[in-house]
C-alpha cells in the first residue's frame, strides 16, 4: 500500500504527461503481481466494491477527535479524506506491526459486510502514515482524482514492453483485475489475451478551438461544416458476440461506459458498427437545451418516467466502423456518405444525422454561425453552440490532431456585474476566496439595489485570483461561515465582466433568471460599481435568446465595450 | 476587556493592533509600525521592520536587519545575548533562544512577580543552524499559531530531504529547484542536505547569497555554495539549486534543464497549498512548531493565560480552553501576512517563513 500511496502522491503533483507515464511504468515494472494489477484497476476505475460513504469516515474521525478542531481543519484543508488522513491520531502504542498491501485491501473490501467496514478501516488507518492514509481513503471512497485517465494508465502498462495501447483497449472489456494474463503478455511470458468484445471503445477524435487568425491560413473549400450541438459527445458501438447475442454499448468521449444511464437509447443500437455522435434530449422532434439533458445525468436509477420525460436521442456525426469494416482511415467525406446510408437504413426515430451547413466562404459561415435559425437549424437554433469545421480529406485520428477538425464556438454574452459575496473554494483553492456571487442593479424599495444573477468560480488567472482574494479580505462587510459579504455600493466595490453562454428563466433566483456557464472574463477595476449593468439589460438579452435571435444583441454589446 | 481578569498582565503588556506594547518600559515588541523603541524577536520582515527610533535585539538579528534594510534601518541599536537581562524602567527584559532562525529570541518581560513571555516565532525541532528553543516558565505565554491545526504534524525533515535526493537520482537529467525562504529555511535545508551526505555544490539564486554568506561567517558549515548566475543550462543538469519560492515560477527558472519544482515549507503538508503553488515535489520542512509542538510547549510553560498572535488562532484557542487554560487571539494586523499568498505569489524575499 505504501508504494501505491507514493505513486499516487507523486502523480497528483506531476503535471507532465510523459513524467506521469514514467512514474507509472516504473511502478508496474518494479511491483509484483497481484499488487500492480490492483493498482492498474484502481487507476482505470476498474475496482468494484462497495465504496465507503463519507459519513462512515466522518464518524470514525468524530470518535477520535474534537469536532471543533475537525471542522476548522476540514475548512482549511478543503477535502474530507485528506483532513482525516492528516489528523488521524494513530497512537504509536496501538500501531499494527504490518502495513496492509493494496491487494489485501481490495480483496477484503469486496467481501466485507457493511457493518465490519468501519473497524477494518480504522485498523488500516492506524497502520499507515499520512500519505498511506490519504491513498487508502481515496481508494475506499471511490474517487482517486489524480489527473490520470484510464487510457494513460493503460498506456503506461503498454510501455512496459513497447506494446500498442490500442491492443489493450480492445482486449480491456474481457480482462479482470488483477490482470495477470495482461501483464504476462506484456512481459512476453504469456499468450495475448483474446479480444472478444464486439462493441469496444475506439479513442475519439477531438477538434481544436479556432482563432480569427487561423482563417487566413485555411481554404474554405477544403472544409465541410456542421452544427456543434450542445449535448454530450458519445460513441455508440454494437455488434454480435461469439454466442450470437447482440452487445451494445455507449461510451463518453474519454471511453467511460455510460450504457447504464441510457437504456432507452441502447435499445436502438441495432446495428453492427460504431457511431460517433451527440447525445441529446428531443421532445416533439425539438432539441432541448443542455440543462434539460442534465436532468438525466448522474442518476442512480433510470426510471420509466425519467425516460419518457427526457427521451434520449443520438445525432450522428461520423461512422467509425461499418459491419466488420474499419472506416477510420477513409477521408471524412467518404465516411459521411457511408454514415448517411447507414443511418437511413436504421429507420429509427432516436437516431438521425447531423445536417451539414452549406457555405462557400468563411463570411457565409460566419453569418450562419451568428444566425443558426436562418440556415436550417430552425427551431433547434438555441441548442447550437457553434459550428464544427472538418477537413474533407481528414481520416479519423485519435486525440486532438492539428489542422483537421476545428470548433468555432458562438461568442459568449457578457455583462458587467458587481461582486457581492465571495466564498472560499475547495480543493486546491481551499485557502482562497474563489467562488463569486455577483449582481446587477435594479430598482428596489429604497432606490437602486443589487440583485444576484449568478455565481462563477473560474475564468480568472492565478494572478487575478490573488487580487480578488486580497480585495475580498480587505472589503469584507459581513461573514457567514466560509462566505464573506463584500462592499457593494455604487461607489465602492469590484466590477466583474462576466461571460456566459446563455440565459434561462429561473424561479429559484430572485432576479428571475439564471446564467448558463458563467465565468469571469475581466476585472473592471476601472469601473465604478454604479455603472455596472442593470437587470433590464439582461432581461432584454433573454427575450432575444428566446426568439433565437442572438446576434444583434451580441453586436450591440460588442460595440459598447 | 472585562473578561480578561488578570488586569496586571495588561498593565505590563498591552496588546494593540500594531503589536504588544509595554508602556511602563516604554517599548513595543515586534511592532508593525515605526515606534520609538522596539524589541525585535527575529529578523523576518513581518516582525522586524525598518524605521524604529531604537532597536533592542540579538546581534544576529541586528546584523541581518542591516543586510536587508541598509545601515540606517534604525536610529540606534543595542545588542543583547541569550540569557542577558536589561532593565527598562521598572521592567526587566530577558532574551531566550526560540529555535526559529539564527538569532531568533523569546522575550521574557518581568515586573514584580509577573512574567510574560513573548515567544515570537519558534520551533522545538532540532535545527543545526540556530540555537535550540529554551523553555521559559511564565504566567502569560504569547504564542504564534502558524500551524495551529491538528493536520499539521511536520514529521521527519531528514525523510523529506531523502525524497529530494531520491528524486535527484531518478530524474538525473533534470535540475531540481528548491524554493525556500531566504532567511532560515534555505540554510536549514542546505544543512540537512549536507547531513544526508550530499557534498556536491549546491547552487544559489542571487537573493539567497547575502544571508547564506552571513550564516557561514557565523561558523555554520554549509559547504560549497556557488551562484547559479552565468551558469550554462548544460552545467546545471543533475544539480540542486536553492531559490526564493517566487522564483520557481519566474522566467528565471527557464535557464534550468526541465526543472523539478520543489518547495520546502510546512504548508506543503496540505495538498491544496502545494498544488496551488504548482510544486512537483513538496517537502514538509518547517521552522515553526507543529500542532504537537505548540501544545506541548504551551502546557510546559505552566502559563495560565495564553495569548495567540497569528496563524490558526481559533483552533489553538479552542484547544487551550478544553485544557482549562484561559486563551484569546490578539488580532495583531500584519504578522504572517505573507502566509496567505505564499502559495502563489512572492513571499520569498523577506516573507514570513513557514
Amino acid at each position: 500500500m505504501n508504494r501505491f500511496a507514493e505513486l499516487l502522491d507523486r502523480l497528483t503533483y506531476e503535471p507532465g504527461r510523459n513524467n506521469k507515464l514514467r512514474l507509472m511504468t516504473n511502478y508496474f515494472a518494479s511491483t509484483p503481481d497481484p499488487e500492480r494489477g490492483y493498482a492498474l484497476a484502481a487507476l482505470t476505475g476498474g475496482l468494484s466494491f462497495r465504496y465507503a460513504k463519507p459519513n462512515v469516515i466522518r464518524s470514525l474521525i468524530a470518535e477520535r477527535t474534537d469536532s471543533v478542531l475537525f471542522a476548522l481543519s476540514r475548512d482549511f484543508v478543503g477535502d474530507t479524506a485528506e483532513t482525516v488522513a492528516l489528523m488521524w491520531p494513530a497512537p504509536e502504542a496501538e500501531k499494527p506491526n504490518a502495513v496492509p498491501h493494496l491487494s489485501d485491501v481490495v480483496t477484503l473490501l469486496s467481501t466485507l459486510g457493511k457493518a465490519q467496514l468501519p473497524v477494518q478501516l480504522a485498523r488500516w488507518l492506524d497502520a499507515l502514515d499520512e500519505t498511506g492514509r490519504w491513498a487508502l481513503l481515496k481508494l475506499v471512497m471511490g474517487a482517486l482524482r489524480i489527473g490520470v485517465s484510464a487510457r494513460l494508465a493503460k498506456t503506461a502498462a503498454a510501455a512496459l514492453e513497447d506494446k500498442d495501447v490500442t491492443d489493450i483497449e480492445l482486449m480491456w472489456p474481457s480482462l479482470t483485475p488483477p490482470y495477470l494474463d495482461l501483464f504476462a503478455w506484456l512481459e512476453g511470458r504469456g499468450e495475448k489475451p483474446a479480444t472478444q468484445d464486439p462493441a469496444p471503445f475506439r479513442p475519439a477524435m477531438l477538434a481544436q478551438a479556432i482563432d480569427d487568425s487561423d482563417f487566413e491560413k485555411l481554404d474554405a473549400t477544403d472544409f465541410t461544416a456542421e452544427w456543434k450541438w450542445d449535448g454530450i459527445r458519445v460513441q455508440a458501438s454494437a455488434g454480435i458476440n461469439d454466442k450470437g447475442t447482440r452487445v451494445a454499448r455507449m461510451y463518453s468521449r474519454t471511453g467511460e461506459e455510460i450504457s447504464k444511464s441510457f437504456p432507452d437509447l441502447l435499445e436502438s443500437l441495432r446495428f453492427n458498427g460504431s457511431i460517433d455522435g451527440e447525445l441529446l434530449i428531443l421532445r416533439d422532434g425539438r432539441v432541448q437545451p443542455f440543462n434539460v439533458l442534465q436532468q438525466r445525468l448522474n442518476r442512480k436509477t433510470v426510471t420509466t418516467k425519467l425516460m419518457s420525460e427526457f427521451p434520449a436521442h443520438l445525432r450522428a456525426y461520423d461512422l467509425l466502423v461499418d459491419g466488420d469494416e474499419d472506416l477510420r482511415d477513409l477521408p471524412f467525406e467518404a465516411r459521411r456518405k457511408r454514415l448517411e446510408t447507414f443511418v437511413a437504413r436504421l429507420k429509427d426515430s432516436r437516431i438521425d444525422i447531423s445536417p451539414l451547413v452549406p457555405f462557400d466562404t468563411w463570411s457565409e459561415l460566419a453569418a450562419a454561425r451568428a444566425e443558426p435559425a436562418s440556415v436550417g437549424s430552425a427551431e433547434d437554433a438555441s441548442a447550437v453552440e457553434g459550428v464544427m469545421l472538418k477537413r474533407r480529406e481528414s481520416p479519423y485520428v485519435p486525440g486532438r490532431p492539428k489542422g483537421l477538425w476545428w470548433k468555432w464556438k458562438r461568442d459568449p454574452f457578457t455583462a458587467d456585474a458587481v461582486l457581492m459575496y465571495a466564498q472560499r473554494g475547495s480543493g486546491k483553492r481551499s485557502s482562497y476566496y474563489s467562488d463569486y456571487t455577483f449582481g446587477v442593479w435594479t430598482a428596489g424599495d429604497e432606490g437602486n439595489e443589487l440583485v444576484p444573477v449568478g455565481k462563477a468560480y473560474f475564468g480568472f488567472t492565478d494572478e487575478e485570483l490573488l487580487q480578488i482574494d486580497r480585495f475580498v479580505r480587505r472589503h469584507t462587510t459581513k461573514r457567514f461561515g466560509p462566505v464573506r459579504e463584500v462592499a457593494h455600493t455604487p461607489e465602492q466595490g469590484l466590477v466583474l465582466e462576466v461571460a456566459f453562454e446563455g440565459l434561462q428563466r429561473s424561479t429559484r433566483h430572485k432576479s428571475g433568471l439564471a446564467m448558463r456557464f458563467p465565468r469571469i472574463s475581466r476585472l473592471r477595476w476601472d469601473k465604478p460599481p454604479g455603472e455596472a449593468d442593470r437587470l433590464e439589460t439582461l432581461e432584454k438579452m433573454l427575450e432575444g435568446i428566446e426568439r433565437g435571435q442572438t446576434s444583434p444583441l451580441i453586436a450591440e454589446r460588442k460595440s459598447r465595450t | 476587556m472585562t473578561y480578561l481578569k488578570p488586569m496586571r498582565a495588561e498593565d505590563l503588556l498591552l496588546p494593540t493592533p500594531a503589536g504588544v506594547c509595554c508602556e511602563r518600559g516604554g517599548f513595543h515588541i515586534d511592532p508593525t509600525r515605526p515606534t520609538d523603541k522596539a524589541i525585535i524577536t527575529h529578523a523576518h520582515s513581518d516582525h522586524a521592520r525598518a524605521g524604529h527610533g531604537a532597536v533592542l535585539a540579538t546581534q544576529e538579528t541586528l546584523d541581518i536587519m542591516r543586510l536587508r534594510y541598509g545601515p540606517d534601518f534604525a536610529g540606534a541599536t543595542q545588542a543583547i545575548r541569550y540569557g542577558e537581562t536589561v532593565k527598562l524602567g521598572d521592567v526587566s527584559v530577558t532574551f531566550h533562544p526560540a529555535g526559529h532562525v539564527l538569532g531568533s529570541a523569546q522575550v521574557a518581560v518581568e515586573s514584580g512577580n509577573l512574567r510574560i513571555v513573548a515567544s515570537g516565532d519558534y520551533k522545538d525541532a532540532a535545527d543545526p543552524t540556530c540555537t535550540s528553543f529554551e523553555l521559559v516558565p511564565c504566567d502569560v505565554f504569547i504564542t504564534e499559531a502558524t500551524f495551529g491545526l491538528p493536520v499539521f504534524r511536520h514529521g521527519d525533515p531528514d525523510a523529506e530531504v531523502g525524497k529530494l535526493l531520491h528524486s535527484v537520482q531518478l530524474f538525473s537529467e533534470r535540475a531540481h529547484l528548491v524554493g525556500a525562504y531566504s532567511l532560515g529555511k534555505a540554510q536549514r535545508v542546505i544543512a540537512l542536505i549536507r547531513k544526508a551526505g550530499y557534498d556536491k555544490p549546491i547552487y544559489l539564486h542571487g537573493a539567497m547569497e547575502n544571508i547564506c554568506r552571513y550564516y557561514q561567517s557565523r561558523g555554520i558549515d554549509l559547504g560549497d555554495l556557488p551562484l547559479v548566475r552565468d551558469r550554462k543550462k548544460v552545467e546545471l543538469v543533475g544539480t540542486i539549486t536553492l531559490c526564493p519560492p517566487s522564483a520557481l515560477k519566474d522566467v528565471w527558472s527557464r535557464r534550468f534543464p526541465d526543472p523539478v519544482a520543489c518547495y520546502a515549507s510546512g504548508w506543503m503538508r496540505v495538498r491544496a497549498r502545494a498544488r496551488q503553488s504548482q510544486v512537483e515535489l513538496p517537502l514538509v520542512i518547517s521552522d515553526h512548531a507543529d500542532w504537537n509542538g505548540l501544545r506541548a510547549i504551551v502546557k510546559a510553560t505552566g502559563a495560565r493565560d495564553i495569548w495567540v498572535t497569528h496563524g490558526q488562532e481559533d483552533a489553538l484557542v479552542h484547544w487551550c480552553q478544553t485544557q482549562g487554560l484561559k486563551a484569546r487571539p490578539l488580532d495583531i494586523v500584519g504578522y504572517g501576512d505573507e502566509d496567505e499568498t505564499d502559495g502563489t505569489a512572492d513571499a520569498g524575499q523577506a516573507g514570513n517563513p513557514a
